[in-house]
């Protein structure tokens, strides 16, 4: 074992590279994949059949295919259509499928959105009709309901299954690396592995890195669930 | 319908293949996980906490990686320490399969655990008193009932699982995904490969989990539904 390899400046920089990108990629889709769950949820439980059905079919397709396959067809699919090629040197929003970064954000934003609303729909339906009914009761409308006491306790009742989703999530920008010049923490891993010929090192460095970042997003959801679950806890005393 | 298409076919039994091999080495290793951590045995305890932990915390690809190519380099070392001057390649598929056996294992481990336990220490007990030995216990009471209990998670575990087979091209299997990609590369219109390979793992999925409700309304006989 050369640990001292991987400590040398040069290569802990490329690790740090892949730190950021790693996490700029794991915000960035959670929080756009986030906005488009809550739109896909509300459509999910929506009155109107076929909103359902479309909506249902989004997240059924993407929970059914691999994810690797999903970030192949944006960055290969898409850069190969005529319709962008003619666009991309200069219409907006066209420009950014050039950009890797761009594509890899939009294949794990739109999947992890299929796997969130799924869940938000989950916990909205189960909404207890009684919170609804004293709702009602009070004059609030439709979008007062959903606002004031469907959405909040729906979301943070869909924490604990969003903790899993966030770690898979982190997990899965390990894909990013399938897709060239995209350097996030296993890509640098890959890097010093074909630069020195260290794959217990580079990988293991990096598997560390996973680890420490799982332990955190777990330990930081246990917080959050503690304090937005609160009113859900059996009673002390 | 052209030749690629049929390789693609073709490359979609080796990912049947892998998905399967990888499910066998994923619930031996989950009954052993979760048996070492019921086993009140403190260092079996600790084995099995730290291996679902672990492994639940590093992504797949990376444990694939790390297996696969370090995998090659320390057989070659054991091979050079013995005095052998073979040079030895890990097949993809064995390292495909090891892999997301090993990774799977630990998600199982996690399932059968939580099975074993839903299921009320009366039950056992009561087998005890007739005379059981442990291993008849597992098999005539523990087991039937831990099947049901698991299921749920237990489809999950395995949607996941073939998904994930797509990762294994990655390291070089030539399995569909890495069939559709090559052929998007070569003809230069990657919708309609990599969409053939997409609806195939879709049927798989849809496929699987036809079967595993019919078999979750098998062992769940008997048993009495809650309604809210």
């Amino acid at each position: 074992m050369k640990w001292e390899v991987i400590f040398q400046a040069k290569n802990l920089a490329l690790y740090g590279e892949g730190i950021l990108t790693t996490l700029g990629l794991l915000f960035s889709s959670l929080g756009v994949g986030a906005l488009l769950a809550l739109v896909f949820a509300l459509a999910l439980t929506s009155r109107s059949a076929p909103l359902r059905s479309v909506v249902g079919a989004y997240t059924y397709v993407m929970r059914g295919t691999p994810l690797l396959i999903q970030v192949y067809l944006i960055y290969y699919g898409l850069g190969q259509l005529e319709w962008i090629q003619a666009r991309w040197d200069d219409v907006w929003p066209w420009t950014h499928f050039k950009e890797p970064f761009f594509c890899a954000l939009l294949a794990f934003s739109l999947n992890t959105a299929g796997y969130t609303a799924e869940m938000l729909a989950g916990a909205i339906r189960e909404t207890s009709a009684g919170e609804l009914e004293a709702a009602q009761a009070y004059g609030m409308g439709r979008l007062q309901l959903l606002w004031r006491i469907v959405l909040p306790s729906a979301m943070r009742r869909s924490l604990p299954a969003y903790s899993n989703e966030v770690v898979m999530m982190l997990q899965s920008t390990s894909l990013a690396s399938a897709v060239p010049s995209m350097l996030d923490v296993t890509a640098a891993a890959s890097r010093v592995y074909s630069d020195y010929y260290l794959p217990f090192e580079a990988y293991l460095f990096a598997a560390g890195i996973y680890l420490v970042a799982t332990f955190v997003l777990i330990g930081t959801f246990k917080i959050a669930e503690h304090h937005f679950l609160a009113y859900l806890a059996p009673r002390k005393n | 319908m052209n030749a690629y298409y049929l390789s693609i076919l073709q490359g979609s039994l080796l990912t049947v293949a892998v998905s399967l091999c990888s499910l066998v080495v994923a619930i031996v290793l989950g009954l052993l996980g979760a048996a070492a951590r019921l086993s009140g045995r403190p260092v079996a305890v600790a084995i099995g906490a730290v291996y679902t932990s672990v492994v639940r915390g590093i992504p797949d690809l990376v444990v694939m990686l790390l297996v696969f190519y370090g995998g090659t380099m320390g057989l070659n070392h054991l091979m050079a320490l013995l005095g052998s001057q073979r040079n030895v390649d890990i097949n993809p598929f064995a390292a495909g399969v090891l892999t997301l056996g090993f990774i799977y294992g630990a998600y199982m481990t996690e399932t059968f655990r939580g099975a074993i336990l839903a299921i009320p220490k009366g039950q056992s007990e009561a087998a005890w008193a007739f005379g059981m030995g442990r291993t008849q216990t597992f098999l005539r009471i523990i087991a039937p009932q831990m099947v049901r209990y698991a299921l749920p998670g237990f489809t999950n575990n395995w949607l996941v699982l073939i998904k994930s087979t797509a990762l294994v091209s990655l390291i070089g299997l030539k399995e569909m995904t890495y069939i559709s990609k090559q052929a998007s590369a070569a003809t230069r219109s990657p919708f309609e490969y990599l969409l053939f390979s997409a609806a195939l793992f879709l049927i798989f999925t849809s496929v699987s989990l036809y079967f595993l409700r019919k078999l979750n309304a098998r062992y769940s006989l008997g048993t009495r539904r809650v309604e809210l």
